[in-house]
């Protein structure tokens, strides 16, 4: 069974991790490191993706400025989005050869993962037809958007776990005027920690890896949220 | 020559976007390099060349959706490319028994196609078809559009029918006889045509060209709505409209107009006079630039004019504030600046709130008169018609004078018939007696 190295990075800005995912793609495309998972925390960004549309972003930039939210085109698939405290972002950096040479069973298996491990909360989530990510009741509680370059991906995903959804309210999320939600919104408090180390154990059985065995990286006291 | 083909992305997968060229035609590419962008629900991929050479042919745009397998540019192997050349047929030899019945070759494709596996062979045609592979596209467009396609001459490599090629027919098509004879629908294409090996797919729609085409709300459209609704319902509009004769401003405006470009850079227009009368009448008639709160009037000490701006898909009303200290130039300096600030979506929340009477100017758009609803929680909106020189009767003479419509929609619950045509009058006095300096 393939292994897949999980890398917890804590609170990290968009701009790092985007080039930490850089550096790791062209690794795993030459085959020096097996397939990787991180699971990241970002600081308030909007995000607009190569075929996103820029009047999805409600605010200008004053106002994003003024609440302290970056913008970062960027080069996965999807239009636009919001990342930011309170929010489980995962990016895992997969070669599809060695799974299957298909990405929409790649983006199936992205859902997948993340109803698997909303179920383990307690949570029934699903999916809608053609829209892309993972509802409860017709509200979005997880967004997914992918790169991929010679079958290796890149970008991922990102689950409201406790995110301050008002931030929602600058964008029209993925080019979709459907509501949002998160866990914590459905009544379920859990830190991000917890969630990703429930989550890892969904993505190694989704996508046939072994996943290293142990406590959450973060093992200090839960970091409170910021607002 | 080495076909560039979308490539298949996944089982279920049968058509892709293509976002994004890398390289233009006539640029050096290698093989494995980068070439070109494409896009399947969230996903984007970037794509490789199969080939090293220069990119002599593209034959899909940016932004077009097209089947797997479409050809979608070509790559001229030129000085290196004999052994390249070479090899493809041999290789082309060698890929997996496929099933396909198809007699003629299929282009070097094979030997081409990059990472992902060769797709599976086109399923068996009907009788009809002609030789030679068919693109899903091309499949497709055929069922959809009724057509034989061994009438149909294909232009692609190997006499391979395009998407071009069914398109040029159906052009052509009105004019010559329509293909089939039988009046509805008959099922003549058999069209049993799957695209692509898909296991677990729906079939596809049926053959009828789409009738309607759904697309949800903007927000800002959905805000609109909702916005719009609640005046109605909240509001007893009526509106009067006044004629003006604007001869007095159009001879000012024409005085000033070119010191307004050469000294600030904008034009003169007639809408800061419109705004300049209306905040003169407001000011009389407080009662106008009120609000209706519960069972109490709400008087604004200050005047704020809504100024509509029309956008693409939308409409927005920035606000220019305390329009009463501003003269003609000052509001000709807020209307421009605030029109193209909401156009490249800069203005800031606050200047679109707090508009105490709003001004639609519908005469830009040619609109003689106009009924505008009111914007909540205000109780009155002047529209503006065109100005247009007209012959009218002054002292029993006929005159060409520039006329205006100007219309006003109060709210009846507040302010009665008499008081809103007394408003009126007083903006077209002050409106046909132009006096005051405009800068």
């Amino acid at each position: 069974m393939r292994n897949c190295s999980v890398r917890e990075l804590g609170r990290m800005d968009y701009a790092s991790a985007l080039e930490l995912q850089r550096r790791l793609v062209a690794e795993r495309q030459q085959g020096a490191i097996p397939d990787q998972l991180l699971l990241v925390e970002h600081p308030h960004v909007v995000t607009l993706g190569r075929n996103g549309h820029r009047e999805n972003l409600l605010a200008s930039d004053e106002i994003l400025a003024r609440a302290g939210v970056d913008f970062h085109p960027t080069d996965r698939g999807g239009d636009i989005t919001y990342h930011g405290p309170g929010q489980l972002v995962g990016y895992p950096i997969l070669d599809l050869r060695e799974w299957k040479r298909d990405v929409a069973a790649y983006v199936r298996g992205l859902e997948q993962v993340l109803i698997d491990t909303l179920a383990a909360f307690g949570i029934a989530a699903g999916r809608i037809p053609k829209l892309t990510g993972v509802w409860v009741e017709g509200r979005k509680i997880a967004a997914i958007g992918v790169h991929i370059a010679r079958w290796v991906t890149s970008h991922g995903f990102a689950l409201n776990v406790s995110t301050d959804l008002s931030y929602f309210q600058y964008i029209v999320p993925c080019g979709l005027t459907k509501p949002v939600t998160s866990m914590a919104a459905l009544g379920i408090r859990a830190g991000l920690e917890d969630v990703g180390y429930v989550l890892a154990g969904h993505f190694g059985r989704v996508f046939d890896c072994q996943m290293p065995v142990g406590a959450p990286a973060h093992s200090g006291a839960r970091k409170r949220e910021t607002l | 020559m080495t076909d560039v083909v979308m490539p298949q992305m996944g089982e279920s997968i049968v058509e892709g976007t293509l976002t994004k060229w890398l390289k233009k035609p006539g640029e050096h590419v290698e093989r494995d390099e980068p070439l070109f962008e494409i896009s399947t629900d969230k996903v984007d991929t970037e794509i490789p060349s199969p080939a090293a050479g220069t990119l002599s042919e593209v034959m899909v745009e940016e932004g077009k959706t097209v089947g797997i397998n479409t050809v979608v540019a070509r790559i001229d192997e030129n000085g290196a490319g004999a052994a390249a050349a070479a090899a493809a047929p041999a290789a082309q030899a060698a890929p997996p028994p496929a099933p396909a019945p198809e007699p003629a070759a299929p282009p070097v494709q094979a030997a081409a196609a990059p990472a992902p596996p060769p797709p599976p062979a086109e399923e068996s045609a009907p009788a009809a078809e002609p030789a030679g592979p068919l693109s899903p596209l091309v499949r497709k467009m055929a069922r959809e559009n009724n057509i034989d396609l061994s009438r149909i001459k294909g232009t692609g490599a190997g006499g391979r029918i395009t998407k071009q090629d069914v398109e040029g027919y159906l052009a052509a098509r009105p004019a010559a006889a329509p293909a089939p004879a039988a009046p509805v629908r008959p099922a003549a294409p058999p069209a049993p045509a799957p695209v692509a090996a898909a296991p677990a797919t729906a079939p596809l729609p049926p053959a009828a060209p789409a009738r309607t085409r759904i697309e949800p709300l903007s927000t800002m459209r959905m805000k609109i709505a909702e916005h719009m609704v609640l005046s109605r319902r909240t509001s007893a509009h009526v509106t009067t409209i006044h004629r003006v004769d604007m001869t007095a401003v159009a001879k000012m405006r024409e005085h000033n107009k070119a010191a307004f470009q050469a000294n600030y850079g904008f034009s003169l227009t007639y809408l800061p006079f419109i705004v300049r009368a209306a905040v003169v009448a407001l000011r009389q008639f407080p009662l106008l630039n009120a609000s209706l709160d519960g069972n109490n009037i709400i008087y604004h000490n200050e005047i704020n004019i809504g100024i509509a701006v029309a956008l693409e898909n939308g409409l927005i009303v920035p606000v220019i504030r305390a329009a009463d200290e501003k003269n003609v130039l000052g509001l000709q300096r807020s209307v421009v600046d605030l029109a193209a600030r909401a156009r490249s979506r800069q203005l800031k929340p606050d200047e679109v709130l707090g508009g105490t009477f709003s001004i639609t100017n519908f005469g830009s758009y040619g609109s003689l008169v106009g009924t505008p609803i009111i914007n909540q929680p205000q109780v009155a909106i002047l529209g503006v018609g065109t100005v247009d020189k007209t012959p009218v009767v002054i002292h029993d003479a006929i005159a060409i004078r520039s006329i205006c419509h100007l219309s006003l929609s109060f709210d009846h619950r507040l302010i009665d018939g008499a008081l809103a045509d007394q408003f009126m009058t007083k903006v077209k006095q002050v409106l046909e007696g132009w006096t005051e300096e405009v800068q």
